[in-house]
């Protein structure tokens, strides 16, 4: 995983709420076996209606998006995480996201902030017009005029996407504790194990 | 004292293998079942990594999301190709991943094969008080029958496949609480329209839900089935029941089910795991079960629920700015406006089937209404899709299918069919279906497909009349009987 800080350009002031996976990347999108390529498809269905964000050339390539409420809920598809790396977004600052999204987007080093919508309001209106900065070691999204809204995350979190980790790697460092508590549970729970069919 | 305790703590106590000082988790993951639609970038992952899985025994994979629900092979038994390229060449990932892992696979053309999450429960292989995995937030069905079950990406199915654990923050609960009984003509699938309608579509975000009360404790394993399902439509990734008399007799003899006296400790330990009296949750929903009514869905957001004898809303009537822009968003995508009358809206599909809809009481309901009736001429096309093969021949066996067949639906072979757009079953842009299925977003049944969220006798009434109907006008002569 590619390790993020320091954010700093363009935001695109997209702002809906409830974005559902299937608007992020609709199902035909997810018949490939590759996990790039897919920013192509990214917000396909919006991206028909004239004047939306994300054809609107001052926005090109923004490595920010900010969203409304509820971001990313329904289908739990990896792809809607890597639509938005593909499109090459490494931040979504909204008011809330779901639990599913959220955590895709963290495995694809995609930064998830959550701000109070009136931070929203503003971080909208100054992304027409103007680049965001966004600091993950300091948990701050500031502007050029001033404005500077703290976040939280998890700790774990921020500590992976600083470091560029490998989760996987990680718990694999966590064998022998895997492995005792499997030893463990055979005795506890003998049925785990399926019957072979 | 020991502190009390809810069902969902319980679960996961007994799954921490290992807890940090942030307060994450690495749980341990008991069953994980694998589809062909977000597993081969985990499974590349693994090859890329040279890993292998863990415990490949306590993983099956089956094919669902985008199989043809038209004839999977021929009359001399050779497999008719799946027409799109991108479909058959995740089918065939799958066949070449699960084998080379050392994973079961059901496969394309076996009779046990289905929708991952009808598959799981009727095989024994979801168990109460286990955790349970899918890369498909649906994944939450299996919570009836008492396991921690939700949905999780490509990465964590990766990382569980080789690691057989996830790192996780305990989530916070929330009782959804039913009393009552339900009316005439209500069905499980009303229930869960009603919670997402009270909830709305974030409402359990960061919680596990419980389903408690008179209304889910006399509820079938179909019907929790089916509520469990919608949990995360509601935000919630995980919806759970305490398993009882009930669970037992339904897993009792399943094929994958422990078997003997593996059977009675088994049984004796989920006895043990249902919420203590006096364990505080730290959120708590009741709804009267005389509130809820045969529901419908009027726009693009499973919360956006009326009764089918209501209208649609007027978007001004929302109290924010954004929701109403997002009503009225919605009414143009669906091609409705305010205040017309829910059943005067004319409907061209019919769709009967997907994960939260589609095993044999479903199949029975719907078709206990059609029986020696047709549809409507209005209907262009209306189909029923079971949601696994041994669904689909039990169905044959009681005559079901010729009373669909009869009334003019098609009969076609288990998969997830129109509820996503992703294999040959879709709605047409512009078109609009009475859907039993889980999701009314945008394009959801295919490109610029309108859906209404129903219930399988809602949808079989619909069908009949050709636009969205209250089942009870149907049901004359039953009133007074609860639909199962």
């Amino acid at each position: 995983m590619e390790k993020l800080n320091i954010v700093d350009g363009r935001a695109y002031p997209f702002g809906m709420k409830n974005v559902d996976t299937d608007i992020v990347i609709p199902a035909h999108w997810l018949k490939t076996i590759s996990r790039a390529g897919l920013g192509k498809g990214a917000f396909e269905v919006l991206r028909k209606e004239p004047g939306n964000v994300f054809d609107d050339p001052d926005y090109a390539g923004s490595p920010i998006l900010i969203a409304g409420d509820n971001f990313g809920c329904g289908s739990s598809r990896e792809h809607a995480a890597w639509a938005l790396a593909d499109l090459g977004i490494k931040v979504v600052i909204a008011p809330s996201f779901s639990d599913i999204f959220s955590g895709n987007a963290f495995k694809n080093g995609i930064l998830t902030v959550v701000l109070p919508q009136e931070a929203i309001d503003r971080l909208m209106e100054v992304a027409r017009t103007d680049p965001i900065h966004v600091d993950l070691e300091h948990q701050t999204v500031t502007t050029q005029f001033q404005d500077r809204f703290q976040f939280e995350i998890d700790p774990f979190r921020k500590r992976c996407l600083l470091g560029g980790l490998d989760e996987i790697g990680l718990t694999l460092g966590q064998a022998d504790a895997i492995g005792a508590f499997e030893a463990k549970d055979a005795g506890t729970r003998p049925w785990l194990v399926p019957a072979v069919a | 004292m020991v502190k009390p305790r809810t069902l969902y703590e319980k679960i996961w106590d007994a799954h921490v293998v290992e807890r940090r000082p942030d307060g994450t988790c690495l749980i341990y993951i008991d069953r994980h079942l694998v589809h062909e639609v977000t597993s081969p970038q985990a499974f590349e992952g693994l090859r890329i990594a040279g890993r292998k899985v863990r415990r490949p025994e306590l993983t099956l994979a089956v094919p669902d999301h985008n199989l043809p629900t038209t004839a999977r092979r021929d009359a001399a038994g050779r497999r008719i190709p799946i027409a799109d390229p991108e479909s058959a060449q995740q089918l065939a990932a799958l066949e070449r991943n699960a084998p080379e892992f050392g994973v079961r696979l059901i496969g394309d053309a076996d009779p046990e094969q289905g929708i991952v999450h009808v598959v799981g429960p009727e095989q024994g292989f979801t168990l109460p008080g286990t955790t349970l995995v899918c890369g498909d937030s649906h994944t939450s069905s299996h919570g009836a029958l008492g396991a921690l079950a939700f949905g999780i990406g490509t990465s964590e199915v990766e990382h569980v496949l080789a690691t057989q654990t996830l790192l996780l923050k305990q989530s916070k609960t929330m009782e959804v609480v039913v009393e009552g009984e339900l009316g005439y003509g209500v069905t499980p699938k009303d229930v869960a329209l009603a919670i997402c309608g009270r909830i709305g579509t974030a409402g359990g975000t960061g919680y596990v839900m419980e389903y408690r009360g008179s209304v889910f404790r006399d509820m079938s394993i179909e019907g929790r089935l089916t509520v469990a399902n919608m949990s995360i439509e509601a935000g919630a990734r995980s919806g759970l029941f305490a398993p009882d008399e009930k669970t037992f007799a339904y897993l009792e003899g399943r094929p994958m089910a422990p078997r003997g006296a593996e059977w009675d400790a088994a049984v004796a330990y989920w006895k043990t795991l249902a919420t203590d009296e006096g364990a505080v949750f730290d959120k708590s929903v009741v709804i009267d079960a005389a509130d809820i009514v045969p529901s419908v869905t009027w726009g693009t957001s499973p919360e956006d629920v009326v009764p089918v004898t209501g209208v649609v809303p007027d978007p001004e009537s929302f109290a924010d700015a954004s929701k109403r822009a997002a009503a009225q968003k919605s009414l143009d995508y669906m091609g409705l406006s305010a205040g017309q009358r829910m059943e005067d809206v004319a409907i061209e599909h019919v769709f009967i089937g997907s994960c939260t809809n589609s095993r044999i009481e479903d199949l029975r309901a719907a078709a206990g209404l059609l029986k020696g009736r047709r549809i409507a001429s209005g209907i262009k096309h209306a189909m029923v899709v079971p949601g696994s093969g041994l669904v689909k021949r039990q169905a044959e066996a009681e005559g079901l299918d010729r009373i669909f067949t009869e009334a003019g639906f098609e009969w076609r072979e288990p998969g997830c069919s129109a509820c996503l757009g992703m294999n040959p079953d879709k709605v047409p842009a512009g078109e609009r279906c009475a859907s039993t299925s889980n999701r009314n977003f945008m394009g959801r049944q295919g490109p610029g497909s309108r859906t209404h969220l129903v219930s399988p006798v809602m949808a079989a009434a619909a069908a009949i009349t050709g636009h969205l109907t209250d089942v009870r006008e149907l049901m004359g002569e039953k009133r007074g009987e609860a639909v199962a």
